[in-house]
């Protein structure tokens, strides 16, 4: 097992110099988690404000505007009443798998971040299959969810758990039907080959109209994935209580909803990377300063994450039947014969190269 | 550090094959099977062959899983348990379980295993190559079939969901396609027949099992 940790070369070197290597590279290891948690913690809250904001926004109002300026401290703070809330569950739950269903949800959500390049050397686990892992590891989500809905005990709980099972199933498959429409053309899994592809033009402008296609597909499809309006009827207020996370307070309930963004964020981020370019500028503008490929990055992922959070509040939400007809009787053969027509334009080398 | 993680695995998947067959909650049993199939997964990435650990991870954990979760989700009620099997039964199962257990040791330990030399990263590409070759040491012809297998299964569970065709001497079995499908009534509702033989699988709709497992 060979691990290609790619953090910045200094603190690898100076790890392995002072320590055994063994250690070192336990050492490495427990860093880089510490690092990506502590960031992806206080990202995950900064979405929800920003979510709220957006909101707001376009619901003329103000939105959260009281605790620290412009009310930027205002999620923060929410989860810090949270960790001070009291843990409550039914009675008759089934505890074991009650406790553990949050950490499914969260440790998949986590654990797919390790992939994505957020710029050349930032990027924990250059994994060889790359697409395919995110793919692997957003399955496993859904289990969390089944469970945190069936052990509650509660009859809404456990609907929207059921819901929620339907619509991961169903839309798990355009996401990875319209992310292998794009491997067609970079010929590799592995993200950082598909960002080294993109030196001769974003994927979305070397493939044309098959890629914007699967660029459409991808959205709509990654949207349901994480239940998200107008694909929400996992946890629909107005229906079902608040869906399988009904039963849980305090920090449980806040890994789900933590989780939730967290998905948005990396949903919004392999996009940017599969069809905008990752970490690349947009005309190769600062390719000589190789440190501003983050800022790119999130740039870009913020965007698409604004467009989520605009489909959030313009669209209404879809019924079950209508869920389904959508993705099995529309997305799924459009996205099948979207792929052979990528591998037309692949073979006969209609692709647009810079 | 290898070997601790090999043996940290090893352990999280023994105990909880053990705790899945001896677990009385039905979901319980299933979620110490994913356990042990993750760490399969695990195993997989040790040896560093990732593309068979995504699979692993997408197909039985993620796929085969949640379709156990689901049907558990569907017949299962939080309060029951599985009730324990009579002895005679339990005596002949443990008999099963250590002759399969001989045969598998004796199996591995008759086998001479090398440590393999070079680690070698399995990529796809190595593997979409041979799956399509027909040279030597080429899996187009088990890939084609394994192919025709998968639409015949297909092929079969879009025939058993459809139901038997409409004969005389069957049962009239009211059943609502989808609980939370709003449409008109008169489409939400359709008339099956099921032959006298067979007992139908899920009749009633979701929400009155909810309702009944409740009381």
């Amino acid at each position: 097992m060979n691990i290609p940790l790619n953090i910045s070369g200094p603190l690898h070197n100076w790890l392995f110099a002072i320590l055994p290597p063994a250690a070192a590279g336990i050492f490495e290891m427990v860093i880089m988690a510490l690092v990506y948690l502590a960031i992806f913690a206080v990202a995950g809250l900064f979405l929800v404000l920003l979510e709220r904001k957006v909101a707001a926004w376009f619901q003329l109002r103000l939105g959260p505007n009281r605790v620290g300026y412009f009310g930027l401290m205002q999620t923060m703070a929410d989860a810090l009443k949270l960790v001070s809330k009291e843990l409550t569950g039914t009675e008759k739950a089934d505890k074991f798998l009650y406790n553990l269903a949050p950490y499914f949800v969260i440790i998949t959500a986590l654990m797919a971040l390790a992939v994505i390049p957020f710029s050349s050397g930032f990027q924990a686990f250059d994994i060889n299959i790359g697409v395919f892992f995110i793919i692997a590891l957003s399955s496993i989500g859904v289990i969390g969810i089944l469970l945190a809905g069936w052990s509650s005990n509660n009859k809404f709980a456990m609907i929207g758990a059921m819901r929620s099972g339907v619509q991961t199933i169903s839309y798990e498959l355009s996401v990875g039907l319209s992310l292998l429409t794009m491997i067609l053309l970079t010929g590799t899994p592995q993200l950082s080959g598909i960002v080294e592809v993109q030196k001769n033009g974003w994927l979305i402008v070397q493939g044309h109209i098959p890629a914007l296609i699967a660029f459409m597909i991808y959205m709509i499809a990654g949207t349901a994935e994480t239940n998200r309006a107008p694909f929400d009827l996992v946890e629909a207020e107005s229906e079902l209580g608040a869906g399988f996370h009904t039963e849980y307070s305090g920090m449980k309930f806040a890994y789900f909803f933590l989780a939730e963004f967290i998905n948005m964020f990396i949903i919004a981020a392999v996009a940017v990377t599969v069809f905008f370019g990752a970490w690349l500028s947009p005309f190769g503008i600062t390719e000589s300063i190789p440190w501003l490929g983050v800022f790119w990055f999130l740039a870009k992922t913020l965007a698409i994450v604004f467009l989520m959070m605009w489909f959030r509040w313009t669209f209404p939400r879809l019924r079950v039947d209508q869920l389904l007809k959508l993705e099995w009787k529309y997305l799924l053969p459009l996205n099948l014969m979207n792929i052979v027509l990528m591998a037309l334009i692949v073979w006969l080398n209609l692709t647009i190269q810079f | 550090m290898e070997k601790i993680i090999f043996y940290a695995l090893a352990l999280i998947m023994v105990g909880s094959a053990i705790a899945s067959v001896s677990s009385r909650k039905m979901l319980r049993s299933v979620i110490y099977l994913l356990f042990v199939l993750i760490g399969v997964a695990g195993l997989y990435f040790m040896a560093d062959y990732n593309f068979l650990a995504a699979i692993q991870l997408t197909v039985y954990a993620g796929g085969i899983i949640v379709l156990i979760i689901f049907s558990v989700l569907l017949v299962h009620h939080i309060d029951m348990e599985l009730e324990v099997v009579k002895k005679s039964k339990r005596v002949l199962a443990a008999l099963t379980c250590l002759a399969g257990l001989a045969v598998f040791l004796t199996t591995i330990y008759s086998h001479p295993f090398a440590a393999a030399q070079t680690a070698v990263t399995t990529t796809t590409a190595d593997i979409g190559m041979k799956l399509l070759s027909y040279g030597e040491g080429g899996f187009i012809l088990p890939f084609e079939v394994i192919s025709v297998l998968l639409l015949a299964a297909m092929i079969g569970a879009i025939a058993i969901a459809k139901g038997g065709k409409v004969g005389d001497g069957g049962r009239v079995v009211k059943e609502h396609i989808e609980h939370t499908t709003p449409a008109k009534a008169d489409k939400a509702e359709k008339i099956t027949v099921y032959p006298l033989e067979k007992e139908p699988a899920v009749a009633e709709p979701e929400t009155a099992l909810l309702e009944e497992t409740t009381n």
